[in-house]
Order: structure tokens, then sequence, then C-alpha cells
């Protein structure tokens, strides 16, 4: 019987199932942020047990409040930026080096196929666009993944996501996972690996299977993974390069991370993506799904370009294609957030940065900011936002603030015209 | 062992999730205590009102996709500080039930329709659960009426709950 990329990653990672029922895997990576980390080192100091099982396996970064906004930010900051020095973790991001986790660490080429991965954050699940295992979990894993570099899952039952059809023009990554998620119900993927397939993930950039990927947690999912190709191989080559004489080489040995054709799943969801529109969610659950059209006349009071899902080149691009000589409306405040430091740089260089300033968006240093209503543009009582991000629960932004999610492009337009259009 | 046994906070919604639970804007806190006051702040439920509802109680009986969203642990912890250590749903988000075990609270799965009778049957009353662990079985009570159910937990799950959580399990066992 053939296995899924989930099956072969965890039976090449296994340590140990007790009971017969968690599987306990081997971690590649253990990613930190400064808001689930502090208090996983703080525990692991009370026990007595501050240590880390590979410095050189753990990457962290001070992403969701950078810079600091008052004391309490601070001591998160100095918490995680201590700990790394005391273990001498080296890829340790700060001030000017720092960036959105999901964004950075596979910019800085910490991600490869057939990786296991977690994090204290839900999005982890990005990385599996590059055909790894990744988890978010709680400080508690976070704990164990830290000092003795191994994580507990369940059986990894797959939903096969097939994409067919070709991408209209104006619709994006981001539409296709909304419409995905609105399909499957925001707990239709409870305890699985969505894995998405098919010829339109193909054709994706890097930076649309990580949009893809990393909504798979707003279905409940526990990764989104995408079979490693030459997309993958190019992406990763300036870090690889000397690991293979070729890329074909490379594609070779990561190929082994790909699902079986007689690959069981748990189940199938096919989703023909050529007559799809530009959708935005309306309410406060991410599987609530309508189409702009339907949205239309929606007034909003910011947009919001930046995150995880979409604050990459590509989406500052998008965005930019559409604010190229307009203004955003009156009564819309724009932002932008690259979502990293290279991001920023090259939006710079190719002149977005410029369009977005001369279109009347303000553009902030690389972080999460507003993506959760912490810093950086949170929503006062009964505001609405167009956004970019990825989770519109009730407050998210901001207490009382309502966010319509929708991709950079519509998010654009939206800003130009003040309401959805 | 925690103790599993108390009176009931009743949650008549779907999908409450890790934002209503504990808002984002007290993740600035980096001990458990300080979450105390902010438990269920968010929540908006046709009367409920978590300064009066939360103190006092020990268990929470909702319905599906309990502690849907982000993954943060202050969300079992923001219960677990308030002497909340057992929540009962027809269904829960991964890392939220994970997060239960790993910190050796215990996340109780019932189907939807043992969850309808509980809520038809002892909702808006002082009810009380406590737990048999040896014979793995949770019973609710008020008044003399009882409703008692299994547990239905793994071998991995309840190893996680004796052993105090997966901190405590890991460290004996890798
Ligand atoms: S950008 Fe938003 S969703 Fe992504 S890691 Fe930051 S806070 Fe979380």
């Amino acid at each position: 019987m053939g296995k899924t990329i989930a099956q072969k990653i965890f039976e090449a990672h296994l340590v140990d199932r007790p009971f017969g029922e968690a599987w306990v895997l081997k971690l590649d990576a253990v990613f930190c942020h400064e808001i689930t980390t502090p208090i996983a080192i703080a525990d692991l100091m009370e026990k007595g047990m501050d240590r880390v099982f590979d410095p050189t396996k753990i990457k962290a970064v001070i992403d969701h409040v950078t810079p600091a906004k008052d004391s309490k930010t601070a001591l998160q900051g100095k918490m995680l930026r201590d700990w790394a020095r005391r273990h001498d973790i080296k890829d340790f991001f700060d001030i000017g080096r720092n960036g959105v986790c999901h964004a950075l660490f596979p910019e800085k080429g910490f991600v490869r196929p057939g990786y296991t991965i977690i994090m204290g954050d839900s999005h982890t699940c990005t990385h599996g666009a590059f055909g790894a295992f990744a988890a978010g979990v709680g400080t508690t894993d976070l704990e164990v993944g830290i000092l003795k570099g191994v994580c507990a899952f369940r059986e990894p039952k797959t939903i096969k996501v097939e994409l067919t059809g070709k991408l209209p023009a104006g619709v994006f990554a981001k539409d296709v996972i909304l419409k995905v998620i609105s399909s499957l119900g925001v707990n239709g993927a409870t305890d699985r690996v969505l894995e998405f397939t098919g010829p339109v993930v193909e054709a994706l950039s890097m930076e649309g299977r990580m949009t893809l990927a990393n909504m798979a947690i707003e279905a409940g999912g526990t990764s989104g993974i995408c079979a490693p190709d030459m997309t993958t191989v190019e992406y990763l080559w300036p870090f690889i390069q000397n690991e293979f004489s070729s890329k074909e080489e490379a594609l070779a040995h990561y190929r082994r991370w790909v699902s079986d054709s007689d690959a069981v799943y748990d189940s199938v969801l096919s989703l023909d993506v050529s007559r799809l529109e530009p959708v935005a969610t309306f309410g406060y659950k991410p599987d609530q799904v309508k189409t702009l059209k339907e949205l239309k006349g929606t007034r909003v009071d910011q947009v919001y370009i930046g995150s995880c899902t979409n604050g990459r080149i590509e989406d500052l691009r998008q965005a930019a294609g559409i604010l190229k000589g307009k203004r955003v409306a009156e009564h819309v405040r724009g932002i932008v957030s690259p979502a990293t430091p290279a991001v920023y740089q090259q939006a710079l260089k190719e002149g977005l940065i410029e369009i977005f300033m001369d279109a009347g968006f303000c553009v902030t240093n690389p972080t999460c900011g507003a993506c959760l209503g912490m810093s950086n543009g949170v929503l006062a009582e009964g505001e609405v936002c167009a956004s970019t991000t990825n989770r519109n629960f009730f407050g998210r932004m901001g207490k009382g603030g309502m966010v319509h999610l929708m991709s950079p492009a519509s998010a654009a337009l939206t800003a130009i015209t003040g309401e959805i259009a | 062992m925690k103790n599993f046994n108390g009176k009931v906070l009743f949650l008549d919604r779907n999908d409450i999730n890790t934002d209503e639970i504990i808002p984002a804007k007290y993740l600035t806190e980096v001990t458990k205590l300080a979450l105390k006051p902010y438990c269920l702040e968010d929540l908006k439920l046709e009367s409920f009102q978590p300064q009066r509802d939360v103190p006092g109680k020990t268990v929470v009986v909702s319905r599906d996709n309990f502690g849907c969203g982000s993954s943060r642990e202050h969300a079992p912890w923001a219960l677990e500080v308030n002497g909340i250590y057992a929540v009962v749903a027809s269904g829960f988000a991964r890392i939220f039930r994970g997060n239960m075990f790993n910190g050796g609270l215990m996340a109780v799965t019932l189907t939807a329709s043992q969850i309808d009778e509980l809520f038809g049957t002892f909702a808006g009353q002082a009810c009380t659960m406590s737990t048999d662990w040896s014979a793995q079985t949770i019973t609710f009570s008020a008044g003399k009426t009882q409703k008692t159910y299994d547990i239905g937990l793994g071998g991995f799950e309840k190893a996680l709950v004796e052993a105090g959580g997966w901190v405590e399990y890991a460290a004996a066992h890798y």
C-alpha cells in the first residue's frame, strides 16, 4: 500500500510509539518567537532544566511586537535574547535583521523537504510548502522540543486537496485557500494534514505555496504540505548547492518526500479554480467566505497588507501593481508591513515602496504588528479592516474590530475605493 | 494528579476560539497567574459574564471545535489558573486538546448527543462533575439527577495526566 508524504516523514523520524497511539518524532528544527517561548524558558529554568537539545537546530526571532512597544514586550524580547546568548543559538534574529517568522525562516534556508519542524505558533504549517511536516504547538510541546528534540503527534491522516484548472487573472493563492477553507469548514481538517496537489500547485511559486500551506490551520489542519519539485529546489539552491552536484540531483534526492500514486488518503477535495472569483471573508470565522461582488459596498476604515500569509515580495508586487499612480480613499488608513528585511529591500529596489508611499500608505518595519492586534495598526471598536492576514476572529486586530481577509490585490483595490468593490 | 471534581461552567456555542479564551493583548504576560482576571474576557454569550461566572468553576462544558485558533497555551493556562482543570466538549481543536494533556489537564470528548443531553439536563443549574479515575468515568449531578459518561481517554493521554504533563513524561522517557 502506498504512503503519503506525511506518513513517510513520520516513519523516517519515529522515536517511540507510546501505547501504540502517539507518534513521538525526532525534530529537525525548533523555531521560536518572543510570545510563546519566554514562558517555556521560565518554566524550564524553574524546573532546573534550562538546556537545549541542539543549538544549531533552534532558530529564534523577535517578530510579533518589534521594536518593543512597552515594558512587557521589552521583557519578552529580553528573555528570548538572553536565552539565545546563553545557549549559543547562532540563528537568532533581533531588531534590524528580524521579520515575520514564517517568512523569515524559509528565506534563510532553514526549511528542507522531509524535515520535521515545530514552533509555538499555529501558522507553522506554512513550512509544509517545502514538503516538510511542520506543525504549530503549544508552549509545553515547545519546551520538550527545546529540551529533548522530540514531539508527539497523532497518526498523520491526510486530506488530498486537488487543485485543477488555471487561475483566472486577479485570482491568487489566497482566494484558493479561502475557498478550500470554506469547503472544509473551520474544523474540517482537525488532526489532518492538508496535502495540496495538482497543476495549480505545480504552477505556483514558493510564495504562493506558502500562502496555501499557511492557512491549513484555519481549517483545523495540523500541517499544509506540497510535494517538493524543481520550484522547491530552485528556491533552496543558494543553501544546498554545496550538498548536490546539480539541481537534478537535489530534486532526485528530495523526491523521496512525494506521496506514492497509490497512497491512501483520508478524503479528497477537488477544486477546479478556473471559474474562481476574488473572495473575502465576511464573518468572524475564516470559513465564512463570499465573492467580492457579493460584499460590494462594504466600507472599510483600514487596509492592511502584510503577515506570514501575504507579506512576501510577490504579494507586495501584486498590491503595488494595482496601487501604481492611485491614491487610497480619503477615509482609509493604508498600512503595509513587508514581512522581512529582504522583502523590504527588494521592494525598495523595485520601486514598490515608493508606489505604496505615493498612494498614501504607511510603510512599517517587518513585524507581525497589526495582524494580531498588538501594535502597528490596532483597530478601534466598530472599525473595519480589509486585511491580507489569516484570521478574522472577533477582536483579532483590536477589540470590537471587524476583519475581512482577502488577497493583496483585492486589498489594494479596496484601499483605493474605500469599500469592497 | 489534578483535581477534576467541582462546579461546571456551561458555554453553549461551537468554535469557541483561543482569542475568546484569552485575548492576544494579554500574551505579553510572562507568568501564568497574570492571566487569571482575563479568562474568557472576549467571549460574547447571552447571560455570560466572565467576572461573575468563571470564579469557583472547575469544569467547562461546551460544544464542537473548542479551543480553535492560535496555538497559545495561554488558553488552557487561563483556565488552569482559575481552577478549571477539565473541558468536556463534543470536539476540540488539535493544538488546544494537546495543550490540555501536555499540562496535565483533561479534555474529554463526548458525542454531540451526549453534550446535548448535558446541556438539556443541567444548563442553568448548579451542576457539579466528579471523576472516577479508576472506573474512567465522569459523573454530572444537580440535585438528584445524575449522568455518567466514559472519559474515553487513550493510554498515552492517561499517562500524561498521571505524570502531570508532557515535560514530566518526556523527561522520564526520552
Ligand atoms: S503574521 Fe500574524 S499569523 Fe503570522 S505569525 Fe505573525 S501574528 Fe501569527
